[in-house]
């Protein structure tokens, strides 16, 4: 066993601990610290709990390389997943909190006065939910089996029993505690590396300003600003502009942004959090603290993402571009190169066969015969996973093993703290809106608690055997979660407070035609249900891809919504208004006045 | 709590909310997106300007907009006397 080896272990054995040490602690003994850990978190801890909720494995692992490989363009997700919480604050989160309920399906219910819309929106949170969880039960078995060498299935047991523990025991209040912790681990291990790389790069030790600042070489200043640099550097082999390359078209990126606020603000495992915290006040600042604890790291990602560009572009390239001896010799490769070759994350192929490392743009039509001119027989990286931006970042800056052993613990930290505030939204759904709410109302407190335990279980074992058998859908499960959640979700909470007037076939009305057209066009592009080959694109008809004003099917979301609001106004106004016990119901909930503890009654 | 009380609560909420997602929407779709272009031509340090509104200025403002909301609505509570027990 390796020094990297003990300290990963050590390092990933204490904060299960640590987990398990929490679970113990914090046990739920009713339903309402089961469901929103009885009501009594502080807004900040709330806060800290609602970044490690919110930041998967994705944003950990995934969205550095993202914008290290889409520059400008990844821009739509560092607004999309932080602007969100802006329309989360101001439209949704304080009015939800004096509802004052466990669930978002029983809002829906009771607003729209109607068991059908409470089962609508149990069935999309669901599917928004088990997609997004497939996606964290993955990222636990890669973490391990990469750094841990024991086997991918092997890593989800371990991870879904970490889960288990703390989840079923404490139901919200035991996931609470345990997320603060997992924010603790996962934004050092975020940052600890970001502030040596921004050293090394910049002499800067905040990488907010080292991304800003100047570029320093080998310890010597160049006088020229390290995005300056990168562009040069990027430009020079070919590839696009790194501050200005965008995503698809202007119109593209700013419907993509919007989708993925919306869908951010209706995804109901954030939402939820929201109903742990006192008071309606408390529900407004703590969601300002959420997006301090996760602002921390998104602010941080975009220097990750160009710093790492610039220093693998940098290890590759290593003098004037189309020199003889300015590229690599792959037999002098550096050790992290080697490792990640293992794992099939870096694939190098020697095209034109002279032992060194060409990394450029061949599709790039400009540069192709600059390219030739210098004997390069297309790029030789034929493999560069964006996922190692993150994990290998530590070992290119040749930071101590005990940073690399952080990393790991921070990846894992990430995708659990998310995988169990998913599958508490998932039970509570069951247990609470199905079971409680339409089967068996006369159930007891206690079977009641049991019963969310038990369908907490199960949500675990099929997200496990999601995980280990993920369906051919999984690259797309993103795009489902926030399609669903914008086009369904947050509409109809918006209107439930803001339009007194909506009622209930306005409501299912608009659910049903969002998620309708947002599937449609999904399903158009990548296949029904995901089954390869049934795309149904007609470019004879003028539908060939993103035929919709050039937009990608993941930023679809935002049409969704709003052929959700229109077909909701549409309905409302030629059919009855809501009953006045409803509108009064409005009322009460626009004012914070007389906010009890959540009930379930 | 009276019906006048919580129509004007209401109303000044609505006006709040308004502006500041006029600025939510400005920093991000406007300064980050739209107006990249022109921006960019400005420099903040070593960032092009619409480039740090987009990665980094945007992010600063929505925290600055929750926090004045949630200042602002205490406020209003205490105003139109509709603030909890």
């Amino acid at each position: 066993m390796t020094a990297l080896d003990m300290w990963t272990y050590g390092v990933v054995g204490a904060t299960f601990a640590l987990y398990i040490g929490i679970a113990i602690w914090a046990r739920a003994g009713t339903t309402g610290e089961f469901y929103v850990a009885g009501g009594g978190i502080h807004p900040v801890a709330n806060g800290m709990a609602t970044a490690a909720d919110w930041m998967s494995a994705a944003s950990f692992i995934s969205m550095a390389g993202l914008i290290a490989f889409n520059g400008y363009g990844a821009s739509v997700f560092l607004m999309g997943w932080t602007g969100g919480y802006v329309l989360l604050a101001l439209l949704l989160a304080p009015y939800l909190r004096k509802f004052g309920k466990f669930t978002v399906p029983e809002f829906i219910g009771d607003r729209y006065y109607s068991q059908a819309a409470r089962i609508v929106a149990v069935v999309c949170l669901i599917l928004a939910s088990i997609t997004y969880v497939i996606g964290q039960m993955k990222g636990i078995g890669v973490a391990f089996s990469r750094f841990l060498e024991v086997p991918y299935d092997v890593g989800l047991y371990i991870g879904m029993g970490i889960v288990a523990v703390y989840a079923v025991a404490g139901g919200m209040k035991g996931i609470t505690y345990t997320q603060i912790a997992q924010y603790v681990v996962l934004i050092f291990a975020y940052t600890v590396p970001a502030i040596f790389i921004s050293l090394n790069l910049t002499g800067n030790p905040v990488p907010q300003l080292g991304l800003g600042g100047s570029y320093v070489q080998d310890g010597v200043a160049t006088g020229m600003s390290l995005l300056d640099k990168l562009d040069l550097v990027v430009t020079e082999l070919g590839f696009k502009e790194y501050t200005t390359q965008v995503m698809g078209s202007s119109l593209n990126m700013f419907v993509y942004t919007l989708s993925l606020m919306i869908g951010t603000a209706g995804l109901p495992h954030v939402i939820i959090r929201f109903f742990t915290v006192p008071k309606v006040r408390d529900a407004r600042y703590s969601a300002g603290w959420a997006l301090v604890f996760i602002a921390l790291l998104y602010t941080t990602a975009p220097a990750v993402g160009a710093m790492a560009r610039l220093n693998l572009m940098d290890t590759i390239q290593i003098g004037p571009v189309g020199a003889e001896d300015g590229n690599l010799l792959y037999d002098e490769r550096p050790e992290w190169f080697k490792k990640w070759e293992e794992t099939g994350l870096l694939q190098y192929e020697d095209k034109n066969g002279d032992g060194r490392i060409q990394y450029y743009d061949d599709k790039n039509p400009a540069f192709a015969e600059k390219a030739e001119s210098f004997g390069w027989k297309g790029n030789e990286m034929v493999k560069v996973d964006r996922d190692i931006m993150v994990l290998a970042n530590p070992e290119i800056a040749n930071l101590p093993a005990w940073v690399v052993a952080l990393v790991v613990a921070g990846g894992l930290a990430a995708a659990l703290s998310t995988a169990a505030g998913l599958l508490l939204a998932i039970s509570s759904s069951i247990s609470h809106d199905l079971l409680k709410g339409v089967i068996a109302k006369n159930i007891s407190e206690k079977a009641e608690l049991t019963a969310g335990r038990l369908s907490m279980i199960v949500a675990i074992l099929v997200a496990g055997y999601l995980g280990l058998n993920p369906p051919g859908f999984a690259a797309g499960t993103v795009a489902i979660a926030f399609g669903l959640a914008a086009s369904s979700i947050f509409p109809v909470l918006m209107m439930g407070i803001f339009a007194k007037r909506m009622n209930k076939e306005g409501a299912i009305a608009g659910m049903t035609a969002g998620i309708t057209v947002t599937l449609l066009y999904v399903f158009q592009h990548k296949g029904i249900f995901f089954v390869p080959g049934t795309e149904f694109l007609m470019p004879e008809m003028g539908m060939g891809p993103d035929w919709f004003f050039g937009i990608s099917p993941n930023a679809f979301g935002a049409v969704g919504a709003l052929v959700n609001f229109i077909v909701a106004y549409i309905v409302s106004t030629v059919t009855a208004p809501p009953p006045e016990h409803i509108q009064h119901l409005v009322e009460d909930v626009r004012v914070p006045g007389g906010a009890g503890a959540p009930t379930g009654h | 709590m009276t019906p006048e009380n919580r129509a004007g609560y209401w109303r000044a909420n609505l006006g709040l909310l308004s502006i500041l997602l006029i600025i939510w929407f400005i920093v991000s779709y406007g300064f980050g997106i739209l107006l990249v272009e022109p921006l960019n031509a400005i420099k903040l340090g070593g960032y092009p300007l619409g480039f740090w509104f987009a990665q980094q200025g945007s992010i600063y403002v929505f925290l600055v907009l929750i926090f004045v909301y949630a200042t602002s609505m205490n406020k209003l509570d205490k105003k139109f006397e509709v603030e909890e027990d």
